[in-house]
């Protein structure tokens, strides 16, 4: 676009230098080329709205297919209790809890582990071994979500169930789901925790190290504090992702519709919820499940929302 | 020796051992779970698997698998489109101004939604007016998921296209878009292609949004859209619970867990491969 205006005017006034003057091909060919480039740059620009479009069209039709639950129901759909389809029942608050509990048990046992992760991967792992063992931890990522599910009911849940009798009374439960999660974030936050280490600059390292610092020390005291921010977004962002895991969680989560007591007990998530009961469900139940995800949107929106922004104020700190 | 350094050299090796027994730790899993694929995948596989469809008793997986090729390969082909269209006006064109912070930041957020509600959301816009699950609607829910993956890489590699190249192009008197197909996206063609593996691999494996869209079916369904789609996932689903009560069900549906897997597993490490020769 700014080749065809530069060179516009110096046609026009090519009467003196009539040699350097655009024939008329040339010029049809600069207004032909002006013409493809504002198409080229209003399609791309129509292409990117679309992300704008989807969000709103998300919430539009989440908001609109929710309302007759919401009308109905009102705020009792949160504090009630009871999700019973054949009573026309439907209180949120199990799957809420469920939710939110596997979710944070998943980020207690996958922080430690992620954090050892990095750290093994950033500070004594051989260069060798580096980029295998990396790769082994981001195709964890990759394994599709149904097969953790599978796995988890059939392998982890009889694993658990046989040898902790009292504390998994069934093998699958709340605890269950949050073990299958953690696994299923770790790649997730060991990947961010250990790309914001790297940006730490060699230096900061080296000059602690000369000081006598042992690996830990400067571990703990160099590289954590600088990439605090950073790291709060990666794990932000793990929880981001489990809040909304569907498959693996239906098969382990053991699917109780009631309030459970203790954390290794069975309950239900909103995920698996939805899963479980959307193809057989119509009228208000189905109304009631859509809002159910408008509730999942939310939620997870603000949470992964809260993990870019740390991240992008990270980034913008320091650019890698 | 020095207690103080002492003390200090066993705190280090107390952590250190513990962040190689996380690594282990984080590691196994994909042992074990590959080893229980195998073992209980592999005496399931035949040439059966491949070629018939699905049946309440016996059968394969061949219209799943047919399903699921056509409905990843449509979800691919229309994602990459519009993805790369979107990350290139990211790049080339949004810079730092506010709707290209703001479509970053969404995109950002949509790259991490929860798949289910991508299929909530499809349910609601296509299949309700439609009045039937479809396969078109899988389609459509497998390209919201993937169309984020896309527009990220692309617009991540575009910026990695050094300036000068662009102003060289330019100084050459090419014009914009001609700068963008044949400097900018020839500088960056690996990387989006790794994207867009990975972004294959995803929703290849994606189960939930399928849920409501495209549903399952027992038949073959050679490219009807317009009906349901039978897809690999969704039989993994069915058979593992509501069918899971006969055995040959729940063998088949390793077999095909193995062989969801092995190709989700393939893609990741094909899209690596190819970014590891880029950076050389």
């Amino acid at each position: 676009m700014t080749t065809g205006s530069s060179v516009t005017p110096q046609a026009a006034e090519g009467d003196r230098m009539q040699k350097l003057s655009a024939s008329a091909h040339e010029r049809s060919a600069l207004r032909r080329n002006g013409l493809v480039d504002r198409v080229f740059e209003i399609t791309t620009r129509g292409s990117a709205l679309m992300v704008l479009l989807l969000l709103g069209t998300i919430t539009g039709s989440l908001i609109l297919a929710g309302w007759p639950a919401l009308s109905e129901l009102g705020l009792s759909f949160f504090t009630d209790d009871r999700w019973a389809a054949n009573i026309n029942r439907f209180g949120a608050l199990p799957a809420i809890y469920g939710t939110l509990v596997t979710s944070l048990i998943a980020i207690a046992i996958a922080i430690p582990v992620s954090l050892g992760i990095a750290i093994f991967l950033t500070e004594i792992c051989p260069p060798k071994l580096r980029r295998t063992i990396g790769t082994m931890v981001e195709l964890l990522a990759g394994v599709p979500s149904i097969i953790y599910g599978m796995w988890g009911m059939e392998v982890l849940a009889p694993f658990l169930q046989s040898h902790f009798p009292s504390i998994f009374p069934a093998g699958t439960g709340l605890t269950t789901a949050g073990l299958i999660l953690a696994i299923m974030i770790i790649p997730f936050i060991t990947a961010v925790t250990r790309d914001v280490m790297h940006t730490v600059p060699p230096i900061m390292r080296e000059s602690a190290y000369g000081l006598g610092c042992t690996t830990w020390e400067v571990v703990r005291h160099v590289i954590f504090p600088s990439v605090k921010a950073g790291m709060l977004g990666g794990v932000i962002l793990g929880l981001g992702r489990a809040l909304g895991e569907t498959m693996a969680v239906t098969f382990v989560i053991g699917n109780n519709l009631f309030l459970s007591a203790t954390l290794t007990g069975q309950g239900t998530s909103i995920a698996a919820l939805i899963a479980n009961q959307f193809s057989e469900a119509d009228g208000l139940q189905r109304s009631a499940l859509l809002l159910l995800g408008l509730v999942l949107f939310l939620i997870t929106f603000a949470v992964l929302a809260l993990a870019r922004f740390m991240l992008n104020r990270m980034n913008q700190r320091a650019p890698s | 020796m020095n207690p103080v350094y002492r003390r200090r050299r066993m705190v280090n090796r107390i952590i250190m051992t513990a962040s190689l027994l996380a690594s282990a730790f984080g590691v196994i899993w994909l042992f074990l779970i590959l080893l229980t694929l195998v073992t209980k995948g592999v005496p399931a596989l035949s040439l059966d698997v491949f070629t018939e469809r699905t049946r309440m008793s016996g059968g394969g997986l061949g219209n799943a698998i047919l399903g699921s090729l056509i409905m990843t390969a449509l979800a691919t082909v229309g994602g990459t489109i519009i993805g790369i269209a979107a990350g290139t006006w990211l790049a080339e064109y949004g810079g730092r101004s506010r709707l290209a912070n703001t479509i970053r930041f969404i995109n950002d957020v949509l790259l991490s939604a929860p798949s289910i509600i991508i299929g909530l959301y499809i349910y609601a816009v296509v299949v309700l007016p439609m009045g039937h699950f479809s396969g078109w609607a899988g389609v459509a829910a497998l390209m919201v998921i993937i169309i984020p993956v896309v527009i990220r890489s692309t617009e991540d590699m575009l910026l990695l296209v050094p300036n000068s190249l662009r102003e060289a192009a330019a100084a050459l008197g090419a014009h914009r878009w001609l700068i963008v197909l044949r400097v900018c996206y020839s500088g960056a063609r690996a990387g989006i292609t790794t994207g867009v593996l990975l972004g294959c691999a995803r929703i290849s494996g994606e189960t939930a949004p399928l849920l409501f869209t495209a549903l399952n079916t027992n038949q073959w369904n050679f490219f009807n859209m317009g009906s349901e789609m039978p897809n690999l996932p969704m039989v993994l689903y069915q058979n593992m619970t509501i069918n899971s009560f006969i055995p040959a069900q729940v063998s088949l549906a390793w077999a095909g867990a193995l062989i969801l897997t092995v190709a989700v597993l393939m893609l990741n490490i094909l899209a690596r491969v190819s970014a590891a020769r880029s950076q050389k």
